[in-house]
């Protein structure tokens, strides 16, 4: 798209877009085009020299069964933080949508968890599965389970998902919320003179019109499990026990500066370059079609 | 925003009497579940340390409040958390403000002019929507360490500003705002600048605050960054500072210190949050659009 008035010069424009251009090219594009030259290349373990590989770096990854393991790991665990988040905040929305009065209140409170910083939920989540001081793992314990995210990795994976998932609640919360109120009250009138009732129009005729807001926040929150809980992984798991919550993300971090080997780091960095290439494009895909509902 | 509208526009096929109830009910424990979290770390960070370390903690405030939090303020474990929640602020404004100036200029020029080379900068600029710093981590810390930023603020700040959605949003923007405008400065003789300052800036003001919320909390809410190149505890943000109050090995973790922090790590984002609701949902709309 193209403004029909505008003005003349080319000395002010470029002025006006250096800053945002230099940034960018300092540390975006030369510091993205690093991890692609090293993702070629071996250095020798003194970091003297460095010696070209070619892709053996990433046939060595795609060999290695911990990466393939992080690959699965990554999967399950976005899929799990993706249902946790929506499955909840979608049951708290249609709730929300059936008041008259006071789901403002409710849309305060429920906001809370999106501002608090995925570390810090890792420790709130942590201190109340700790396997020491932990309320949650005492009262566990009670009952006759023994609670031990340290060595089950199972129950570690369990933990962070959660922990991921509560802040999402909020945010999926708030687009659940609005696409309910968006929907035609005429239409469900129309259904419910039919007599049809409360939970036989949620799964006929909402939860059809809210699809476009569902999709959307699939991709979201996909994107979001992928690369920024971060956080709450270190804090929690640190990637532990024997690598069972080592996503792709964790593992550039603890390959490229705890394990020291940047070949590999790039190299998968590069990997999750194309990642985030085809999430990118699916979610273009699907806001296009959300603007057509 | 039409679409937030909460409302008014109910008809009949509302839920009354015990339905009604229910519905609160079950919205009431909700918000408890979820709130449970927060309330326990407020908990915490009011008892006592042998009142964590024996289990199970209470689950109803004490008395030691003012204790825990002048000592996390004050002395902290490694540093302050005054000075920690400082930088983070610093951190967090750098990055909004940062950002929108730069997103604005630049989307002034793409939409505003024509010259040389315009394509090719702003799919430069496009491109960057692409990579968050999680997958460039290792190069791009070699570029700070290379420039000698590491443990300064311009380290922490710049290269969070190195994205294009906020420049994506103003051209979407700019591009709405009728061409009568420009027209009538150009007829007036004002500068490109001129309407710039006296025009786009003011009308975009909504947009700049909604984007000043959303920015504000990512900015605040880093870790990773900041965690590899603050390695002066004087320069950790408050978010990274509270893992590094864990000590290794055995020791027992200073519960209620450790507490108190996560309760004012998440202070000033809520406030901001639940001030300003109706900027922050505009802003998370458009930046998601």
């Amino acid at each position: 798209m193209e403004k029909r008035v505008t003005f003349r010069g080319w000395l002010l424009p470029m002025l006006l877009i250096a800053p945002q251009v230099v940034i960018s090219a300092v540390f975006f594009f030369y510091p993205a085009g690093q991890a692609i030259w090293q993702s070629l290349f071996i250095p020798d373990p003194f970091g003297l020299s460095s010696q070209y590989v070619g892709l053996g770096n990433f046939e060595y990854l795609l060999g290695d069964r911990f990466y393939r393991a992080s690959f699965v790991t990554t999967a399950v665990f976005s899929i799990l933080v993706t249902l946790c988040s929506m499955i909840p905040a979608l049951f708290l929305a249609v709730m929300a949508d059936r008041l008259i009065k006071g789901s403002g209140v409710y849309r305060t409170m429920l906001i809370w968890p999106y501002a608090v910083a995925p570390a810090i939920a890792g420790v709130l989540w942590l201190f109340m599965f700790n396997t020491r001081v932990g309320v949650v793992s005492w009262y566990l314990g009670t009952l006759g389970y023994d609670w031990n995210h340290v060595l089950n990795g199972g129950e570690a994976m369990g933990l962070v998902v959660v922990a991921s998932s509560w802040g999402r609640i909020s945010y999926n919360f708030l687009f659940f919320f609005a696409a309910l109120q968006a929907v035609p009250r005429s239409v469900i009138e129309a259904a419910a003179i039919d007599g049809a009732r409360f939970w036989r129009r949620f799964w006929t005729i909402v939860l059809p019109l809210l699809s476009p807001t569902t999709f959307f926040l699939l991709v979201v929150n996909v994107v979001y499990a992928f690369f920024e809980t971060f956080g709450v992984i270190h804090t929690i798991t640190s990637g532990g026990p024997q690598q069972s919550t080592t996503i792709l993300v964790y593992k550039v971090f603890s390959d490229g500066f705890v394990g020291q080997d940047l070949g590999s780091s790039s190299a998968q960095s590069v990997i999750l370059l194309f990642v985030v290439g085809v999430l990118t494009i699916v979610q273009f895909k699907f806001v296009e079609k959300r603007v057509h509902y | 925003m039409a679409f937030f509208k909460t409302g008014d526009t109910h008809g009949m096929v509302e839920k009354r009497g015990a339905g009604l109830w229910l519905t609160h009910v079950v919205m009431i424990l909700g918000v408890l579940v979820i709130f449970f979290p927060i309330w326990l770390a407020f908990v915490a960070s009011t008892v006592t340390q042998p009142e964590i370390v024996r289990p199970p903690m209470p689950l109803w405030p004490g008395d030691q409040f003012l204790e825990n939090y002048s000592k996390a303020l004050f002395s902290g474990v490694n540093v302050p958390v005054t000075t920690m929640l400082f930088n983070s602020l610093v951190m967090a404004i750098g990055i909004a403000v940062g950002k929108i100036v730069i997103s604005l200029l630049s989307a002034f020029a793409i939409v505003y002019f024509r010259f040389p080379g315009k394509i090719l900068f702003f799919w430069m600029i496009f491109l960057t929507l692409m990579l968050p710093v999680e997958v460039r981590i290792v190069p791009t810390y070699e570029v700070v360490a290379g420039f000698g930023m590491l443990n300064s603020y311009g380290g922490l700040i710049m290269p969070l500003i190195a994205s294009a959605t906020a420049t994506f949003l103003f051209r979407q923007f700019f591009l709405t705002i009728p061409d009568e405008l420009a027209e009538a400065a150009r007829v007036d003789g004002a500068s490109p600048m001129q309407f710039f300052w006296d025009i786009v800036v003011p009308m975009s003001r909504t947009n700049v605050a909604a984007l000043f919320v959303i920015l504000f909390i990512y900015g605040w809410n880093q870790y990773l960054w900041p965690l590899l190149i603050t390695t002066d505890p004087e320069m950790n943000t408050i978010v990274m500072g509270i893992r590094q109050m864990f000590p290794s090995g055995d020791d027992v973790a200073e519960w209620p210190v450790i507490m108190a922090t996560s309760i004012l790590a998440m202070i000033p984002p809520v406030i901001v949050v639940v001030s300003m609701q109706r900027l922050f949902i505009r802003g998370l709309v458009d930046s998601e659009k």
